[in-house]
């Protein structure tokens, strides 16, 4: 697979994941929500940030359940659970936002 | 689904073999999936935990920071054998600093490395229900 931005060809994955995970830009990330008709707002922005910097200390792409706790540290209670996490990225929180976020899937994800 | 006691027994360098990052992703999935996981450092596995790792010259990822991430999956009960440090001549100051953070007290740090003799070891060991061994 491969995404087309700009007159350039990004490779993917069969999964539609970034290959080359330094080839990230907001761009990418904002074509990649696109073509699943997500339109990324400030609130995305967050997790998807969020996730870079996990990823830049440890690594590894975080569990949904790290995630979820992270989140509920970082930027609140109440955005610390699974129903807000899902309200904005419906395909799975893992899933979904490490994809725009240009990182590989969660480790442990199914 | 049902939480057993799974320990991950560590015995080789990091690099050279896969061993010890393919435990690693096992020991991330497990903890994933809510089960009770324990890691135990033994022989030449005691290097996985060490600071200061630098890859540059094998060309291989340097995963030693995954490793802080294991208290976030609540991997906090990291079993370091006495004597393979000794052996090595390392102690407890030449590992990383490896902690987790407790959401009931206000996410306060708190140690994640155990420091056991062998004998010691060997009944923690006794104790789980599930044993892997890398």
């Amino acid at each position: 697979m491969a995404l087309e931005l700009d007159g350039q060809s990004i490779e993917l994955d069969e999964e539609g994941y970034l290959v080359d995970l330094s080839a990230w830009t907001p761009e990418i990330a904002k074509a990649l929500a696109s073509g699943e008709d997500v339109e990324l707002t400030d609130e995305h922005w967050d997790i998807i940030n969020f996730l870079r910097e996990y990823y830049e200390e440890y690594q590894i792409a975080p569990a949904v359940r790290v995630l979820t706790k992270a989140v509920g540290k970082r930027l609140g209670k109440d955005k610390g659970n699974s129903k807000y996490l899902y309200s904005l990225f419906p395909y799975g929180p893992g899933k979904q936002a490490c994809k725009y976020a240009g990182l590989p899937k969660p480790t442990g994800c199914v | 689904m049902a939480t057993k006691k799974f320990m991950f027994v560590n015995r080789k360098a990091p690099y050279g073999t896969a061993y010890a990052l393919e435990s690693l992703e096992v020991v991330l999935i497990s903890a994933a999936f809510e089960q009770d996981v324990s890691l135990a450092f033994i022989d030449d596995g005691v290097y996985q935990i060490t600071k200061g790792q630098d890859t540059t010259g094998i060309g291989q990822k340097n995963f030693s920071n995954t490793y802080k991430a294991l208290g976030d999956y609540e991997v906090n009960k990291l079993y370091v054998e006495k004597e393979s440090l000794e052996e090595r001549g390392l102690t407890q100051d030449d590992l990383m600093d490896l902690v987790w953070e407790d959401e009931d007290e206000d996410w306060t740090e708190k140690p994640s490395i155990i420091m056991v003799s062998r004998s010691e070891m060997a009944d923690v060991m006794a104790e789980q229900e599930v044993t892997l061994s890398f």
